[in-house]
């Protein structure tokens, strides 16, 4: 199932969380061979996890992690802004209906369906916050994962060649992607909407009426 | 955002003084059509700041009360970013009914809205809306205000900032080339269409630099962005923008003209 989950509210996920981040030690450093620091615990970690990001995972029916992204406002300190600005020509992207989305994470043996859950989760962050776009950096070896699920960002920016390539994206919203990606996830548009009720929607009222 | 907004911004914008906030924020709830507009700052020290039309006695009290430790909203908001509709809070503890039941007797109203904004170095603010409806009517009002909403809350921070800044001056965002080249076209005319061609860029990317450059610039809409960025000698318009390297749309005509 989809989670949206706030860096702070982690620790009442442990499971989720400790194999969120050593799935991303595996991708990015194993994998992609990206210079990332690894911590004891084998967690790969970065100062903006220290921003109280906003997560969407997938989580597997046992309970561990499947995939993720983690989104910040760009009106705040963002990785794209403080790292990238060179291969976007010095633009600072901020703007408070502008996310930065990172780390976009596949655990070993995710199949194609967890990209485009994940897809569906950033579209319905889109949805329901009023954003209207989101900016982020990925690598070559993104672009096809990102054709595949029929998400391919417009590139603001890029630099290095062939594997090594690393480039600035821009993803929009269109309401109508979200039939697509709901069909690559193979998921309905109800229990999207119940995910995402389960994170943001209204808590239980019983004992609010009776207080109004 | 529809041509009244805009003068709302407008005028939020030109905003020297505190008391020039308030008048907005009672301008704006108007507009909004609901029963209460709050812009409210709280510093990590515990100092709150902030403007609105709640009654003045429905907010002594909470300062009184020091309602801000329990307050759902302030608690809910708090380190998020995404906006938030008030029936998505932990109303479940004491104190937080019977807050809400003195709230609602304030007339604060039944339904709220809130954006939380982090600002620049850990700043936390939230701006919202309430009034009194059904469920339905608020989730409407919502949906169909929530980017306006958004904007107004940043909006309303960017001016706050300004005013606590100008203690501690910062230097402005001067903008990127490319956002130079943006809205130099856009000053000289060209609609979104033509500027996207000229600079071989998508309209998407175009958008993402505009909105960049309007929040940079703290303009409500591009048109406004684009006078300002003139106003402060960040674009040059004219011959010297028509002397620009590259091209752009008709550069080819212009030329045979002459």
């Amino acid at each position: 199932m989809l989670k949206y989950i706030y860096g702070s509210d982690l620790k009442s996920h442990p499971v989720l969380a400790d194999t969120m981040f050593r799935d991303r030690a595996w991708q990015f450093r194993e994998r992609l061979g990206w210079e990332v620091s690894v911590d004891a615990q084998g967690h790969e970690r970065d100062e903006y996890d220290d921003e109280d990001p906003l997560y969407v995972i997938w989580q597997r029916p046992d309970g561990r992690h499947g995939g993720s992204m983690r989104f910040l406002p760009t009106t705040g300190r963002t990785m794209v802004n403080d790292h990238f600005s060179e291969l976007t020509g010095g633009v600072v992207i901020s703007s408070p209906l502008i996310w930065e989305s990172t780390r976009f994470c596949l655990s070993p043996g995710a199949d194609s369906r967890v990209a485009a859950a994940l897809m569906l989760g950033g579209g319905e962050l889109m949805r329901g916050f009023g954003v209207t776009q989101f900016v982020g950096v990925f690598d070559a070896r993104m672009v096809r994962i990102y054709r595949m699920i029929g998400s391919s960002p417009d590139v603001l920016g890029s630099s290095g060649r062939g594997r090594d390539r690393i480039s600035v994206g821009l993803w929009n919203y269109d309401p109508a992607d979200r039939v697509k990606v709901l069909q690559r996830a193979g998921l309905s548009s109800v229990v999207s909407e119940h995910w995402y009720a389960r994170a943001f929607g209204a808590k239980p009222t019983k004992r609010l009426r009776k207080a109004a | 955002m529809n041509g009244n907004l805009r003068r709302h911004l407008v005028t939020l914008e030109q905003a020297t003084e505190l008391s020039a906030l308030q008048d907005a924020s009672v301008q704006l709830r108007d507009y909004f059509g609901v029963a209460h507009l709050v812009y409210h700052w709280v510093s990590a020290d515990g100092e709150q700041y902030g403007c609105g039309t709640y009654p003045s006695a429905w907010i002594e009290h909470y300062l009184e009360q020091d309602y801000l430790r329990i307050d759902p909203v302030v608690i809910g908001c708090f380190q998020r970013f995404h906006p938030v509709d008030w029936k998505a809070l932990d109303w479940s503890t004491k104190s937080a009914i019977a807050f809400r039941a003195e709230a609602v007797q304030a007339g604060v109203g039944n339904q709220g809205y809130s954006i939380p904004i982090r600002g620049p170095r850990g700043q936390f603010a939230m701006f919202s809306v309430s009034d009194n409806g059904t469920d339905q009517d608020w989730a409407e009002f919502t949906q169909k205000h929530r980017r306006d909403l958004i904007l107004c809350a940043h909006s309303f921070n960017q001016r706050a900032l300004e005013f606590e800044t100008r203690r501690m001056p910062e230097p402005v965002k001067p903008l990127s080339g490319r956002e130079i080249d943006v809205m130099t076209y856009l000053a000289m005319g060209y609609s979104r269409g033509q500027v996207a061609q000229t600079l071989q860029i998508s309209e998407h990317t175009l958008r993402a630099y505009v909105e960049s450059a309007r929040f940079k610039l703290g303009a409500s809409n591009t048109m406004h962005a684009v006078a300002r960025a003139v106003a402060e000698g960040l674009i040059v318009m004219g011959g010297a923008a028509r002397n620009a390297r590259g091209a752009w749309p008709g550069r080819g005509d212009v030329e045979a003209a002459q």
